[in-house]
């Protein structure tokens, strides 16, 4: 399966939810779908996708907080899997995608590669719980599905083809997209209601 | 040598008096006795990561949420954070408000720690990171409340270097 296909079938389902992405192929991918608010492009500094997501899931607790990562920032910060068992967000889904493959910088091999290295394994070695390991996109939609429903930290590995985008490049300056998405945030909180009715305890907003 | 419990109390306090709901941090010695009061309380958010960069991430994400949060760690990990500072707070105007146990400086007796020590006013100085010493525990709490204001008007990572002066034991 393509990672593309994957992630459209993400993404209906992302209206709702705070979205962070690694860079290159994926990122591209979901851009080119359409950019929404709530998503932000970790063009960058490899690896802290999911750390970033750790900080949105613990601080905010009523949204539902998805990261698209892959093989190769997973391999490069390998301890955050033990940092996020050791939380345990449950309103995170950690997806990542493993083409076995460093695609964006010329598709070397990654480490998991022919499966020398297995990353629900280590997931799951770590001390996450709930780790589904997919290869197909039917698949990969139901345990999307269930993880999305699940009231617990969740990690989809989704062995993907080592294909991407034939083209890059958003007209969405990097700053740009950190200031729009903490503000889609900000309202979200602001306009946040408990299912009776009165406002939410988190409202409060930094100056 | 031992760490300097009131002035752990002291820095601790003043993290409070700043507002800051939620913390992240590597432990090390200097920092320890800081992080157990923070364990300890309930109004207080404490993170603990596996490697200093995660951190990095963390702060982001915290930022992103709204919290008011800062970052604790020993300049060795400052250096180890080096390209989360760079590619994500650099880059896209991320405030990280960091307090670093300035390891490895006058007075050090270790050698293992001196060479990071030597190096790291030069690295925020090329980083063009805004940072100030914290010797005294009568000023501190001033200087972390003037940092996280700093970190958040200018969009940028600065740094408050807390000092043998301050976080050991006078002899």
């Amino acid at each position: 399966m393509k990672r593309c296909e994957c992630i459209g079938m993400l993404y209906p389902e992302l209206d709702d939810k705070v979205v962070v992405t690694i860079m290159g192929a994926c990122a591209q991918e979901l851009y080119d779908l359409g950019h929404k608010e709530n998503f932000f492009y970790l063009q960058h500094a490899m690896g802290l996708a999911s750390s970033i997501g750790l900080g949105l899931a613990l601080h905010l607790p009523h949204e539902k907080i998805v990261v698209l990562d892959g093989d190769g920032s997973v391999l490069m910060n390998l301890g955050t899997l033990a940092t996020l068992a050791r939380y345990r967000p449950r309103n995170l889904v950690h997806v990542i995608f493993d083409n076995g493959s460093l695609l964006s910088t010329g598709g070397f091999d990654s480490h998991t590669t022919s499966g020398i290295t297995d990353l629900a394994a280590i997931a799951r070695g770590a001390g996450i719980e709930q780790v589904a390991s997919v290869d197909s996109v039917m698949a990969f939609g139901e345990a999307a599905i269930d993880a999305f429903a699940r009231n617990d930290l969740s990690v989809i590995v989704a062995r993907v083809a080592a294909v991407g985008p034939n083209h890059y490049g958003m007209d969405l300056q990097l700053p740009e997209n950190a200031f729009r998405f903490r503000r889609w945030i900000a309202a979200r909180k602001t306009a946040a209601v408990k299912p009776g009715g009165a406002p939410a305890l988190s409202t409060q907003e930094s100056p | 040598m031992s760490v300097s419990y009131e002035n752990s109390k002291v820095v601790f306090q003043g993290i409070k008096d700043a507002g800051i709901t939620s913390l992240s941090a590597l432990p090390e010695t200097w920092l320890g006795l800081l992080l157990q009061q923070a364990e300890k309380d309930p109004d207080v958010r404490l993170i603990q990561v596996a490697k200093e960069e995660e951190a990095i991430g963390v702060a982001a994400g915290a930022y992103f949420a709204g919290e008011r949060h800062i970052l604790l760690m020993q300049n060795h990990g400052f250096l180890a954070a080096m390209n989360g500072i760079v590619s994500l707070a650099l880059l896209y105007g991320i405030p990280l408000c960091m307090l670093i146990a300035l390891r490895g400086h006058w007075g050090e007796p270790y050698p293992w720690h001196t060479r990071g020590g030597i190096v790291t006013e030069g690295v925020l100085r090329a980083l063009n990171i805004p940072f100030e010493y914290a010797r005294d525990p009568k000023e501190v709490g001033r200087q972390i409340r003037e940092a996280y204001t700093f970190s958040q008007s200018s969009l940028s990572p600065v740094a408050l270097l807390l000092t043998r002066d301050l976080m050991e034991e006078a002899l």
